[in-house]
């Protein structure tokens, strides 16, 4: 097997470039690579798009932040993707000043629309949105007797996952539900950047364990920072 | 009569819905209380969309495992039997219909079984999250809500006016003042939770209710004991 180099934080860093889109794993931060963004929010790149699950979270009355929600702090978002922004304010703020813009998008079909973005699909057909506001702008599609909206892929220039565990070909494992939207970001961008806890070597993870075959991933990053 | 909100009624009148072996999803806020009032002789698969089946109760303070959260991402706990997976199985399993019951709260509900929680424009846009696959993939769809707005405007209306997470989806309301079947565009009364009644709901509902003859009362003294709970 191909061993996949493990960089620094700030090398993976610094591969992501003024107005690149970003697929960033994680829900509500738990599963996100926080080594890699904290470094990505030392390196100060702006104008990215966002694509992830949430904007992690930001509370102005206790100033805690969490998850992706760092970045969204410093401003380098022009544009968010994402399902659900209810519990980071400073991404509502810059919404309602005009300093980015958010598509909301249905949980479910964000997830299918970066598995599509993926695996060479077109796009998608669901109900899901039908009837509201999700709908606008869509070409509904009739198949037999059921309505359905087209969703299209999603692909990014450079995803950030977090696993649990990788060996040096790249194979990876993740825990619990830090899972989420990891695997299928693996599959969606053109530079898979994977920060995990732990790297074995090549055959010391059993082949029936792998989530995430090692040919989505290009780089390792030894996650130093567990949660944030 | 005066009215004092209450959120542990609907949460224990919801949990007497299920049967053992249905897969069901709880929603952040007051839906999570269901899961407190689940009957000891009943065993529910609780989905949770960030990518379990088997979701638990908390774990103890000091055995948190911030790689098992819940979808408001507070630590929890896996039942023995229970599984992982990314959010593309977890939504396939919502969206394919495989979600017996979802639980969810709303900003308003109507009667034609639309449901609005995920936006006010100007104001609060919070996002769907798994909101509108959810109400479109589940079996059945629960509103759980207080009956009236700290304003004291019933959330029951005719037509919700903020933006839809779901339309013509929501099957049961469950109020602090009953549980409503939403039946060929208005809400039908199944149940009044005592000391009220149905009159003294209707006269303050927006929405359009009909009070079956088999309405019937419901005390949660007489019928809920606390012991058990």
């Amino acid at each position: 097997m191909v061993k996949k180099p493990v960089i620094s934080a700030a090398e993976a860093a610094a591969k992501v470039r003024e107005g690149d889109s970003l697929m960033v794993g994680g829900f509500l931060a738990c599963g996100s690579p926080h080594t890699v963004i904290q470094a990505l929010m030392g390196a100060g790149t702006s104008g990215l798009t966002l694509i992830c699950n949430d904007s992690g979270s930001h509370d102005f009355k206790s100033g805690k932040i969490t998850g992706v929600g760092h970045m969204v702090a410093k401003k380098q978002f022009k544009k968010m993707i994402c399902s659900h922004i209810g519990l980071n304010q400073e991404t509502q703020r810059q919404m309602n000043a005009g300093e980015t813009t958010v598509d909301l998008v249905p949980q479910g079909t964000l997830a299918e629309r970066v598995r599509a973005g993926g695996v060479g699909l077109g796009g998608i057909l669901t109900p899901t949105g039908l009837g509201t506001e999700v709908e606008q702008g869509k070409q509904v599609i009739t198949v037999g007797d059921r309505l359905f909206l087209l969703e299209l892929p999603l692909k990014a220039d450079v995803a950030i996952i977090k696993a649990k565990k990788a060996d040096r070909a790249g194979n990876l494992v993740y825990a619990a539900t830090a899972r989420n939207f990891n695997p299928l970001m693996a599959m969606a961008a053109s530079l898979v950047i994977a920060e995990v806890e732990e790297i074995v070597e090549v055959g010391d993870i059993d082949p029936n364990e792998v989530h995430t075959p090692s040919i989505f991933v290009d780089v390792l990053v030894k996650a130093e920072r567990l949660e944030w | 009569m005066e009215y004092v909100a209450n959120k542990d009624i609907i949460a224990k009148r919801i949990a007497r819905i299920f049967k053992t072996g249905d897969v069901v999803n709880l929603g952040i806020g007051l839906p999570t209380l269901v899961g407190n009032y689940v009957p000891e002789d009943v065993t529910l698969i609780l989905q949770s969309e960030n990518g379990m089946l088997g979701l638990g109760p908390a774990p103890m303070k000091g055995e948190e495992n911030w790689d098992l959260t819940n979808a408001g991402s507070a630590p929890v706990t896996v039942r023995p039997g229970g599984c992982f997976f990314d959010s593309a199985m977890s939504f396939g399993i919502i969206r394919g219909g495989h979600v017996d019951y979802t639980v969810l709260g709303v900003l308003e509900v109507d009667q034609e079984g639309n449901l609005a929680n995920y936006k006010i424009p100007g104001k609060m846009v919070p996002g769907m999250g798994g909101a509108m696959d959810l109400t479109a993939g589940s079996r059945v769809v629960i509103a759980a809500t207080l009956h009236f707005e700290p304003s004291g405007a019933s959330r029951l209306k005719r037509r919700c006016t903020l933006p839809l997470t779901a339309v013509r989806e929501v099957n049961l309301v469950v109020t602090d003042l009953g549980l409503f079947e939403v039946m060929g565009d208005r809400f039908f009364l199944r149940e009044y939770f005592e000391p009220y009644t149905p009159e003294w709901i209707k006269e303050r509902t927006q929405a359009e209710i009909v009070i079956p003859n088999d309405c019937r009362p419901v005390s949660f003294e007489k019928v809920f004991p606390r012991t058990g709970e």
